[in-house]
């Protein structure tokens, strides 16, 4: 499917990542979107609030983070694609309706603009901090995909790209941007809507009698009703067996959790998403994302200019993490250097797919601002020391 | 408003109330003598009466014993996290007006941890109507202390008794800008009929309390006997005063109980504010959703 | 050309931030280079110099944030004193004449100022003081084309004061082309 033209800005614009999100959200086929106010993310529900009216879309500003993450839900439940929108102390209070959301496998976006952290910590400045509590942050056994934008561009494509996703596999996608990134204002080119690809969720229309709305084909995803088609469909964030009914065994906890996980699982290969260069033959490996790949790229520069053999694997795609890839890098690079704006967080991912095969380099940073590109190449040369 | 006024339906239907029911979900959780189940008579009563298409009723609960209603009607039903059933119910009517939205939930659910949506869905006068079951007490976790525990009265939490000022749900209603709001208790089976239906009739945040008896954990933990003792109770105490001003409707321990209809008036709902607004402001421009202007023209 | 950095400082109200979106947007939409505009946020951006900063390049931006900017637009005394020490070696440097005296201005930067408010006032509007700016520094610098900057003044500013804002940029541009042409070294950033 193509966009709906009416919500599609074409031509070259000149905005910030956040507008440039808030677009793509409404270029996806987004018509509903909860949000409370918090920087540095609100320039996305701004201008959400200013072009919804003239696309057909509902804005509200909910009273508060918890309240916005579940209104999108019932949003989804009534037929509509939906997203909210936050930075770190808001992203805290979704957890439970991440949960939520991946349990009754209610297709939505979350956009996390992330600041440097904890609690308020220095609410107008980047960090990356967020991105194992995007992954792990609500309780229990579950999956979410995680994407990293790192240009006003890829805040357009990506968003696009992350309500596709969340349809196609009905779990919650997390856009994980960064203030760098949400407030940098660059060309960002909105093609036209015919070369917009747009997938929405898997309908079921068959008989009444013999729907269960939460039975599944090999895919593993099932399809989706809205409230009102007549199909008096039960949703709870209980256990529950293929109809929808609460079932409290642990046979069906059993059943469920494994297939909520093995839902992204088998189709691993088909989301992750990252993009390489000069990674054959390479001695060094950076592993990096978002606004991080930016700094890196001169340190990269700067260490093969020294002779050094530095290739670049950015992930788009974090969660789920390709872990294939990351095995096979391993087993032929001498050392993996993984910058990011946290203490220390998708180094640990790397460690535990280098199993040991390779030296990896952690460098950290507490965040409010970005890298320093001499201490990504100083880390590439430490990292190729002893091994 | 005198009570001749307010004429009370006589005859309930006696049509099997079945097909409101998941009866391959029965049979359902609730304790003997619970008032949950009375309530959901009503509520099944009050829409075989309305006149309303089933396949455009959706019902919203949170978590708790109250808020596994959801799961026991034959409706659209979602049973979401626990204090969250307004914010839910608020998407899902934005996305399809075209649905009668009912929240149906615990006193803790909507008054403590879901206080703040309370307050907000009657401040913008959300089109829900929203079904409050006040067993005084947390049922779901063992009897704990809920925002309309009386004073005076013991929970699990208040072991040595309660000294916290409750919530007079009716007038915090009232204050946040409800436009119907009721009272009654799982003995005035008619009246509670009656009332449920007016409120899934009224555009706007309409709101009906209802006592209902916990037995297994506040009655018997305060000496009050079971849920027939309860029911007694309400019945030799209640006074019912239609129109009656919220801020004398205060429940103590065990003290009498207003009841009656308390408020019913019209102000813009915040779905006809917003379609208002924007087709004031915007004329042609303004393009709302299909399913808002479907419910406009209809 | 290689990665320029620019930083615009004033006080609030001057407009600086827009001159620094339209220069960026000049650059990118109708000059094909890359632009990344970096707008200042917090604490940073309550005090009374404010600042817009900008990279425009002929490559892909990679590092965000200007490290010690080439060019710098400065129309208040308090951004001069703030950010004037931050200049890279021999930068460029453009003063609103009547604003910012340049004391202790350091040998190796090249210097030049315009009487810009003077001349908004003479248009009938000093708030077009920041677009007298803008052409100045499009006359130059080689940071920008004159008809891209034209272009991304058109579409930026409030409809309406298209004709004013453009008398605007050309009296700046002039006034900077002049200087130019008598100025001892030919290259600019
Ligand atoms: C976030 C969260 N906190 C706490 C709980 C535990 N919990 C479940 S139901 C409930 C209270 C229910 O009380 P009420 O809403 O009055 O419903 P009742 O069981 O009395 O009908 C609590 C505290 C929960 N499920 N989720
Ligand atoms: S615990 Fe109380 S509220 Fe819950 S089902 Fe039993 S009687 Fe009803
Ligand atoms: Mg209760």
């Amino acid at each position: 499917m193509h966009a709906d033209p009416i919500g599609v800005l074409t031509g070259a614009h000149f905005i910030d990542g956040d507008h440039a999100c808030s677009e793509g959200a409404i270029a996806a086929g987004c018509r509903f979107v909860a949000g409370y106010p918090i920087t540095p993310s609100t320039e996305v529900v701004e201008r959400i609030a200013e072009r919804f009216p003239f696309v057909g879309g509902v804005f509200i500003q909910m009273e508060d983070e918890i309240a916005s993450s579940i209104a999108i839900q019932g949003a989804v439940w009534g037929g509509k694609k939906a997203m909210t929108v936050t930075s770190g102390p808001g992203f805290s209070l979704m957890m439970e309706h991440i949960g939520l959301a991946a349990m009754t496998e209610t297709p939505c976006v979350f956009v996390d603009v992330q600041r440097a952290g904890p609690s308020t910590g220095l609410p107008t400045m980047p960090a990356q901090g967020d991105m194992m509590q995007a992954r792990w942050g609500s309780h229990g056994d579950y999956q979410i995909i995680a994407i990293v934008p790192n240009s006003p561009q890829e805040c357009f494509d990506l968003t696009i790209h992350a309500f596709n996703l969340s349809e196609r596999y009905r779990v919650p996608v997390m856009m994980m941007m960064d203030e760098c990134v949400g407030h940098m204002i660059e060309r960002v080119v909105i093609p036209s809507a015919d070369k917009i690809e747009v997938h929405n969720r898997k309908v079921y229309d068959g008989p009444k009698e013999s729907y269960r709305a939460f039975e599944t084909g090999r895919d593993l995803v099932p399809s989706m009703v809205k409230a009102g088609d007549g199909y008096r469909i039960h949703v709870t964030g209980l256990t529950h067996d293929e109809k929808g009914y609460p079932d409290m065994s642990v046979s069906a906890q059993g059943k469920l959790v494994q297939r909520l996980m093995d839902k992204i699982r088998i189709h691993t290969d088909d989301i992750v998403m990252y993009k390489e260069e000069d990674v054959e033959g390479a001695d060094v490996v950076v592993v990096s994302f978002g606004i991080t790949s930016r700094t890196a790229i001169p340190a990269i520069e700067q260490a093969k200019a020294k002779g050094l053999k530095v290739g670049h694997l950015r992930l788009v795609v974090v969660w789920p993490f390709p872990e294939k890839r990351i095995r096979e890098l391993a087993g032929k690079v001498k050392s993996i250097v993984v910058p990011e704006l946290n203490m220390g967080q998708i180094v640990y991912e790397v460690e535990r797919c280098a199993a040991g095969k390779c030296n990896v380099v952690s460098v950290p940073h507490a965040g409010g601002t970005v890298h320093q590109p001499k201490d990504i190449f100083a880390a590439i040369e430490k990292s190729l020391r002893g091994t | 408003m005198p009570e001749e006024l307010y004429d009370i339906e006589t005859t309930i239907p006696s049509n099997p109330i079945e097909e409101f029911l998941r009866m391959d979900r029965m049979p359902h959780i609730w304790c003997p003598g619970c008032g949950i189940g009375t309530t959901v008579n009503c509520f099944v009563r009050a829409l075989q009466t309305s006149g309303l298409d089933l396949d455009k009723v959706a019902v919203v609960s949170g978590i708790g014993c109250t808020g596994r209603v959801a799961g026991y009607m034959n409706l659209d039903s979602f049973h979401t996290t626990h204090g969250r059933a307004i914010p839910f119910a608020t998407g899902l009517k934005l996305a399809n007006p075209e649905l009668k939205v009912v929240v149906y939930s615990g006193d803790g659910d909507l008054t403590a941890i879901g206080g703040n949506h309370f307050i907000h869905a009657a401040r913008r006068n959300m089109d829900l109507t929203v079904i409050l079951i006040n067993n005084m007490i947390y049922g779901m976790t063992g009897g704990q202390a809920a925002p309309t525990t009386p004073v005076g009265a013991t929970a699990s939490t208040t072991p040595h008794g309660n000294f916290e000022e409750t919530f007079n749900l009716p007038f915090l209603a009232e204050s946040c800008g409800a436009v119907y709001v009721a009272r009654w208790t799982a003995h005035h089976v008619r009246h509670l009929t009656k009332s449920i239906k007016e409120a899934l009739a009224k555009k706007g945040f309409s709101f009906v309390e209802i006592l209902a008896p916990c037995p297994t954990l506040y009655s018997r933990r305060n000496k009050l006997g079971d849920g027939l003792d309860q029911m007694e109770f309400y019945r030799d105490n209640s006074e019912i005063k239609n129109g009656a001003d919220t801020k004398t409707v205060t429940l103590d321990f065990q003290g009498k109980i207003t009841v009656g209809k308390f408020v019913d008036k019209e102000r813009p709902t915040y779905i006809e504010a917003m379609n208002q607004h924007y087709q004031k402001k915007y004329g042609e421009r303004y393009v709302p959703s299909d399913e808002m202007r479907k419910h406009f023209h209809a | 050309m290689p990665r320029n950095e620019i930083k615009i400082g004033g006080f609030g109200g001057q407009g600086v931030i827009l001159s620094g979106y339209i220069l960026g947007r000049a650059a990118s939409i109708y000059d094909s280079k890359y632009a990344t505009m970096i707008q200042a946020f917090g604490p940073e951006a309550r005090g009374s110099a404010c600042s817009a900063q900008l990279i425009i390049s002929d490559e892909p931006i990679t590092y965000p944030y200007i490290v010690a900017p080439n060019v710098m637009v400065l129309m208040s005394q308090e951004a001069y004193s703030k950010f004037s020490p931050e200049l890279a070696p021999g930068g460029i440097l453009l003063t609103e004449e009547d604003l910012v005296a340049t004391h202790n201005l350091r040998a190796d930067v090249r210097h030049f100022s315009i009487p810009a408010t003077r001349i908004a006032e003479e248009l009938g509007k000093r708030l077009v003081l920041n677009i007298v700016m803008l052409g100045f520094a499009t006359a130059l610098t080689n940071l920008v084309g004159r008809d891209a900057a034209r272009n991304a003044v058109k579409v930026s500013v409030p409809k309406g004061t298209e004709e004013l804002n453009f008398a605007a940029f050309e009296k700046g541009y002039e006034y900077g082309l002049q200087l130019r042409e008598k100025a001892p070294e030919k290259t600019f950033a």
